[in-house]
């Protein structure tokens, strides 16, 4: 969690009175709350942390950091299936109501 | 040059070892303060690249590591609660307490959830009204202002029943400490993109000059820790010691004033324990008087807790950057990711994960040897 993960504005919406994007990391969609940079629009490229993002970006250092973090597994961790990885690190079964049994991908699980 | 392939660029890395190379006439030693950047530079074995008088010391900058055992035994309690859902980000789950973890906990029946972002929690809290919700607000300067605006909308929605188990910590003070130490080794700093981003760049110039110390402000790509280096070795060679921004695309000197706005209403600046390393003034946040009912260890009354830390585990040392992860005799033996005896190999950010996933060992044994 303790990277920045750059990712592509895809939609805006208000939602509680606030605004809020569809946010694409390489594949991965998820809720990113704009509040911190109120001016992104669709298309922009932003760096966003747990789910809020914290500074545009430009389009071509978004793309190579992205690449980076998918190489060094950083969006493995940021977006895929923790209680797997904790099972597997943990050596131990899943414990009961964290979901189906490990998936073979970030894609599949995190897509909503 | 031996793994320069694996750069974005090896052409222009080739360039900033060789300038690197070029300025540097005698031995220097920086510390790199951002776990993520540990990462890179043991991925991509920059430390091994770089002239042998150049030393990268490892820095406190993993937010999962400095989380002090006393908050994970409140969480691992409030978390075992029945009336309660535990929300947390997944790199939290196996770091240790005092003998027992998230997963563990969940694995004995508590309703632990992973979130992605703060806001999942107050979604969760909303749909379960007659649940108590919990977040673990854990972090540096970046991760703050996520939580302090979840506390905000919380506040601002009236849903009562979340709150925010508060371990917050900033950069600067610990950096003074650091510097205040009589064992430091540390010349400069390579400082954290990322928190730089939010705070910008203000806090630093009265550190430089105090300790007399470059700070220069580093991404997290090969590339930008390269030119971090490199800017940070042209200052000492000159025997200066000011604040630079290697990370602009990034960074811009006054950082967010929306999210320095945010966590100025919902957090005040406290006295902060770091894990292996103690109290350091001043080093973090709680929540302000204005959103103390949203504070879950005033909620849950969580005292008297009697923790016990590992007497073998060095992470205090290593996250101090006093010695190397395969410097401690616990390292890749009983200490693994899968047996952590402190955070800094639990936590995927943590100097001794990256040592042991990178497989640098001293002495590989049959378990390290069967990693990656």
């Amino acid at each position: 969690m303790c990277l920045a993960v750059p990712g592509r504005v895809l939609e805006i919406e208000e939602r509680d009175a606030t605004r809020m994007a569809k946010v694409d990391f390489g594949g991965v969609v998820k809720d990113v709350c704009l509040e911190y940079v109120p001016d992104m629009r669709v298309g922009d490229y932003a760096i966003v942390h747990v789910g809020f993002a914290l500074q545009r970006l430009d389009e071509e250092s978004a793309k190579q950091t992205l690449e980076l973090f998918e190489n060094l597994g950083v969006l493995e961790e940021e977006f895929g299936d923790a209680w797997g990885k904790a099972a597997r690190d943990a050596g131990a079964e899943r414990p009961s109501g964290t979901g189906l049994p490990p998936t073979d991908g970030v894609e599949k699980e995190a897509r909503p | 040059m031996k793994y320069l392939d694996e750069f974005s660029d090896p052409v222009l890395a080739k360039r900033l070892f060789d300038d690197i190379r070029a300025i540097t006439t005698r031995p220097w030693a920086l510390m790199e303060v951002c776990g993520g950047q540990t990462h890179s530079i043991i991925r991509h074995g920059i430390d091994q690249l770089l002239p042998e008088e150049i030393e990268l010391i490892h820095g406190p900058g993993c937010p999962v590591c400095v989380t002090p055992l006393e908050i994970i035994d409140k969480a691992l309690e409030i978390a075992s609660r029945p009336d309660v859902i535990f929300c947390s980000f997944g790199d939290m789950l196996r770091v240790p307490g005092s003998g027992r973890d998230l997963f563990k906990v969940k694995s004995e029946g508590a309703d632990v959830r992973v979130v992605y972002s703060p806001l999942d929690a107050l979604k969760i809290a909303q749909e379960n009204p007659d649940r108590q919700v919990v977040f673990f607000g854990i972090g540096f300067e970046t991760t703050a202002p996520p939580n302090a605006m979840t506390v905000y909308q919380a506040k601002k929605l009236g849903i009562s029943n979340f709150s925010l188990l508060v371990s917050h910590v900033r950069v600067p003070p610990a950096i003074d400490a650091i510097m205040r130490s009589p064992d430091c080794r540390v010349q400069g700093f390579l400082a954290a993109g990322h928190v730089c981003t939010v705070m910008g760049m203000a806090e630093y110039p009265e550190l430089a000059e105090e300790h007399g110390v470059p700070i220069v402000v580093t991404g997290f790509e090969p590339l930008d820790i390269l030119e971090g280096i490199r800017r940070a070795v042209r200052q000492l060679e000159a025997g200066e010691h000011t604040v630079e921004n290697a990370y602009p695309r990034a960074v811009q000197a006054e950082g967010s004033p929306a999210a320095k706005a945010m966590l100025a209403d919902v957090f005040e600046v406290t006295d902060r324990a770091w894990r292996g390393i103690g109290m350091i003034p001043a080093s973090g946040w709680r929540l302000s008087p204005k959103y103390r009912a949203y504070d879950a260890e005033h909620r849950f009354s969580v005292t008297g807790i009697d923790t016990q830390e590992s007497t073998v585990c060095r992470s205090g040392e290593v996250l101090q950057g006093f010695i190397k992860p395969n410097e401690c005799a616990a390292f890749g033996k009983e200490c693994t990711p899968r047996n952590p005896l402190g955070a800094t190999m639990v936590s995927s950010e943590g100097a001794c994960a990256a040592y042991y996933l990178y497989r640098r060992l001293e002495t590989p044994d049959k378990e390290a040897s069967s990693v990656g």
